[in-house]
């Protein structure tokens, strides 16, 4: 097993400096080191000023190729210090990322994390109610629920629940972030809200699939002529035997949870770490960019090893070499 | 051009169905698919109608009262736009079916003809309605054309040859699937341009990794059958016996995820749209500029309302096809003489 | 005489085919004594296993017990409520299945899965439970049964599969064992050791058996009496002699005629004409009057009664009807 990680490591690190340079190419196609310099100064700046700006940030080196010193471009500067951890400061306000990071980290986790845990456990416990009662009404009701829960835009929870809630009901303020541990739930309750409800939907659909799938097997037949009930079939038979297609659905999901969600910050005024990164992209910010795909990187690598590993814990047939 | 286009796809439509009609398993299929989701099949169907209408236009004709009018005269205008008198804006919002602008109170220039309101720009909301059909079939149907051939392409090459094409193949998965997609997406569309082709391109360059995967371990199993190694040791070539047995099987595959990826991909679009990168005209687009109307005492409704009920239309009938198609095309089903 | 551990009268299983239901157990009635080992033969998709899995009410969706009665040890199965239901199953009647791959949960050892038959019906303390496990294992002959007992069903081959499945469906000393095509998935030896082992274990927990199978040779092996089906129906029954060697409905004849054997060896091997119809399109009267060799006009119309030939043996044909009333 060990000899596995260490080869899904190394693959890891071969496909981080992939991304690292598709992101280099990426963004320079579409960037130049100008128009970093005017959003950052200003549009009105002297030139000199923004030359300073470009020199300053390192921007005024050769791309890709520099005949005099092949180490004197922005590329090499780009793996270099991503690899070293060297973060450095955001082009749009010189501020250090790593602070950044550490700030924001936390309102995005508040965030992502009590939605992911209640939004798993929702979407479990009802699936397995689902697949319990299938091809009944209830299942069918179920069915359709979900897919109408899945076809609405995210948009239109976000718009819908900040007027219903926000504006007619007036229960929850619509946007907004208190760091004071009292006052958290009141900002978070609406964005967890609208997270649920528009994940529900694609959960209930996808793990009611498996657990049927599971459901007809013959090992619960066998289950079944033994004497066992219907709910201890559910829970201790098809359940654990369901775990691979779950794992592999949720593992991979947590870490993202640090990035916190784009949307949802942006549109409700969270300072986390994915309003960070959504501001990055809209204001050529590639300093805080690149930081942010990279961690995104490493972090979707270590959640595929988890994942794998994962697989071993609950499933015996599963062995890793 | 446009209007070639539309007839080539239309023709090549009709081919795929004849040729599909032919064999019983697809045939079955299809009565299957009628039979449990009659519903859902036809609102799909008005939206293609839609589409289609909105995709074929021309210049001039038109009624006696667009005559004297310039922008009739010289620019094309669809089947659905002339369903629309030519020059039917009003100044700014009015709500449907009124004879005043909304604000002000001012008399409308075409009293009581806006069926479901004006915009802030005075345009029609029916009239842009029913255009979104087209951008939104566009995002689905054009995207998915980029998706599903690249995958099949480089799922194919990775799983049935292996090796070298693999590592390849995986790497470059592995690679984009390790960037958040929205973040690949925005970033795609910065850097290729707002045109809705380029939209579409950046959209097909994040979806098709999730199909190739699937492919690619489809791929994997099908080298391994008993008749796909018989035809090799018979001595068939290669790419004939892709062509022949691999692609085939496939096939199933390809119609359940060309319409889950549809619904995903135009819910994404709308995203983009929020964050000001969508295509002209989108539903999506409609959504975002009727964002704060909402805010406002009285309230603005019929504009995000209309745009809200066609996406939501379409995103659920073609849910429920693909349902309908997962179901009937499951390859246990297939199988089995049920 | 006393009363039949299982006794089952016109029962009537159906299926949604198309858009009708169609009676895949048409009326059937068998009974078994105790200690008896009866043997239902068919080919697929005759309704033998669907008639199995209705004794013990675990025919799937959306299948249903339309009509007739079951009675497993005196009670009325189809009148219990399910709580008494899940009572009965494993402890009265007990089943094994064809697929010993499949038939076990993967992702739990062996040992825990008889451990969980027997603490669903009795109070024992898991130590106990797993005691009486290791018992078991002994008792079906698999080998080193204490380290087995932790073993995950992946770890063991077919044979040790069904093996656990017996020891499973035996636990709690069930009046009735119901084996549905036992060995068909095993290879030819392991079936043997598998035969041998289910006619030991009959005799030394007093078990009656309901062996499902489409295999006359093992029929000849562990039965006492036979029930012949065909498309839905019983259409002959009779002590095992009585049925092997003097088969009187032209199904069993045909059955018995296509077996190859080595004192025929020169002669093409002899077959029954045609398919088994599907339920969708059973004919009208006999439903094996397509087929059959000895037809005749009546065979058309109307569905043969049963007609007795002698105290056990009976055979639901016209032309075998014709031949007794003269």
């Amino acid at each position: 097993m060990v000899a596995y990680v260490v080869r899904r490591l190394a693959w890891g690190v071969v496909t981080v400096l992939g991304v690292l340079l598709l992101l280099f190419a990426l963004f320079f196609l579409y960037a130049s080191p100008e128009q970093m310099a005017r959003r950052a100064v200003g549009e009105k700046a002297p030139p000199d000023a923004l030359q300073q700006w470009i020199e300053n940030h390192g921007y005024d080196k050769p791309k890709v190729w520099n005949p005099e010193d092949p180490l004197d471009t922005l590329l090499f500067e780009h793996y270099r210090r991503m690899l070293t951890f060297d973060f450095g400061r955001s082009d749009a306000d010189d501020s250090p990322i790593l602070d950044q990071i550490r700030e924001r980290a936390v309102p995005s986790l508040t965030l992502t994390v009590p939605l992911f845990v209640i939004g798993l456990v929702l979407g479990i416990v009802l699936s397995l109610f689902v697949a319990f009662f299938r091809e009944t009404y209830i299942d069918r009701a179920g069915i359709v629920l979900a897919v109408l829960g899945m076809s609405v835009s995210i948009l239109l929870y976000i718009i819908g629940g900040q007027f219903l809630i926000g504006k007619l009901l007036r229960w929850f303020p619509i946007s907004g972030f208190d760091p004071n541990p009292v006052l958290i739930g009141r900002f978070m309750a609406l964005p967890w809200v609208v997270g649920l409800l528009s994940g529900v939907g694609g959960d209930v659909r996808f793990y009611r699939t498996v657990f049927v799938e599971e459901t007809g097997r013959d090992y619960v037949r066998t289950a079944r002529a033994k004497g066992c009930g219907d709910g201890r079939i559910m829970a201790r038979h098809v359940l654990p035997n369901s775990m691979i297609p779950v794992l592999t659905r949720v593992v991979v999901a947590i870490p993202f949870l640090f990035i916190g969600s784009l949307l949802l910050e942006s549109f409700f005024g969270i300072p986390g770490l994915g309003s960070m990164t959504v501001d990055a992209i809209q204001g050529n910010d590639f300093s805080t960019l690149r930081v942010m795909v990279f961690i995104g990187a490493l972090l979707f690598i270590l959640g595929q090893i988890a994942t794998d590993v994962s697989y071993t814990l609950v499933d015996p047939r599963v062995r890793l070499e | 051009m446009q209007n070639v286009v539309v007839v080539a796809l239309l023709l090549g439509a009709f081919l795929t169905f004849r040729m599909a009609r032919r064999n019983d398993l697809w045939r079955g299929a299809g009565r299957e698919l009628r039979r449990r989701r009659p519903l859902a099949l036809a609102v799909v169907l008005v939206f293609v109608v839609l589409a289609l209408l909105d995709s074929i236009s021309w210049i001039g004709g038109g009624s006696a009262e667009d005559e004297g009018n310039a922008l009739a005269r010289h620019k094309p205008r669809s089947v659905i736009d002339r369903l629309f008198p030519a020059d039917f804006r009003e100044r700014s919002y009015s709500a449907p079916l009124a004879d005043v602008e909304f604000y002000g109170g001012a008399p409308l220039l075409h009293p009581r003809s806006h069926l479901l309101g004006t915009d802030i720009l005075g345009r029609d909301v029916l009239h842009l309605t029913l255009k979104g059909a087209r951008i939104a079939l566009l995002i689905g149907g054009f995207t998915s054309l980029i998706v599903i051939p690249l995958a099949l392409l480089l799922g194919i090459s990775a799983g049935y040859y292996g090796g070298r094409i693999d590592d390849a193949v995986f790497f470059l998965i592995s690679v984009l699937a390790s960037i958040p997609s929205l973040l690949l997406l925005i970033a795609l569309i910065m850097a290729l341009g707002r045109g809705p082709v380029q939209v579409c391109i950046a959209m097909g360059v994040t979806s098709w990794v999730g199909f190739c995967r699937v492919v690619r371990g489809e791929s994997f199993k099908l080298r391994e059958l008993d008749y796909v190694q018989a035809a090799r040791a018979l001595g068939v070539s290669e790419p004939r016996i892709v062509w022949r047995h691999v692609l085939p099987n496939l096939m199933h595959l390809v119609v359940i995820t060309f319409v889950l990826l549809f619904s995903g991909l135009v819910l994404s679009e709308a995203i983009l749209a929020w964050l000001g990168i969508g295509i002209d005209g989108s539903w999506g687009q409609m959504i975002d500029q009727a964002r704060d109307e909402l805010s406002r005492d009285p309230i603005i409704w019929w504009n995000l309302a209309a745009a809200s009920v066609a996406l939501f239309g379409l995103i659920l009938a073609v849910n429920f096809v693909g349902d309908a198609v997962r179901d009937v095309l499951d390859p246990r089903t297939l199988r089995e003489d049920r | 005489m006393s009363e039949a551990v299982l006794s089952v009268r016109d029962l009537v299983t159906s299926f949604p085919i198309g858009d009708r239901r169609v009676p895949v157990v048409d009326a059937v009635s068998l009974a078994v004594a105790p200690r008896e080992v009866l043997a239902l033969v068919g080919e697929s998709g005759c309704g033998k296993s669907v008639t199995a899995h209705s004794i013990l009410r675990l025919v799937p969706r959306p299948g249903r017990i339309d009509a007739g009665s079951i009675r497993l040890a005196g009670r009325d199965v189809l009148a219990l409520p399910v709580k008494e239901m899940r009572e009965v199953r494993g402890r009265v009647a007990a089943m094994i299945f064809q697929e010993p791959m499949t038939s076990l949960n993967p992702v739990q050892t062996v040992g825990d899965q008889v451990v969980e038959a027997i603490r669903l019906h009795e109070r024992l303390s898991r130590r106990a439970a797993r005691a009486r496990a290791a018992e078991l294992f002994e008792s079906v002959r698999i080998p080193d049964p204490h380290e087995r007992i932790d073993a995950f069903p992946h770890q063991l081959s077919g044979g040790l599969k069904q093996r656990v499945m017996i020891a499973m469906a035996l636990a709690l000393r069930p009046q009735l064992l119901i084996a549905d095509e036992p060995t068909t998935a095993l290879d030819v030896t392991i079936q043997a050791q598998i035969l041998e082992l289910l006619r030991e274990l009959q005799r030394e927990f007093a078990t009656a058996i309901l062996l499902i199978t489409h295999d006359l040779g093992i029929v000849n092996e562990l039965a006492d009496r036979i029930f012949v089906m065909y498309a839905g129906k019983i259409v002959e029954e009779g002590g095992r002699e009585d049925v092997l060697a003097r088969p009187r409905h032209p199904y069993t004849q045909g059955l018995l005629r296509s077996i190859p054997s080595l004192a025929r060896r020169d002669e093409p091997l002899a077959e029954i004409p045609g398919v088994v119809p599907p339920p969708a399109a059973w004919p009208a009267g006999c439903r094996f009057s397509t087929r059959c060799p000895r037809v005749i006009e009546r065979c058309h119309g109307e569905m043969p009664e049963m007609t007795s030939l002698s105290e056990r043996q009976r055979a639901r044909c016209w032309v075998v009807a014709d031949e007794v009333g003269r």
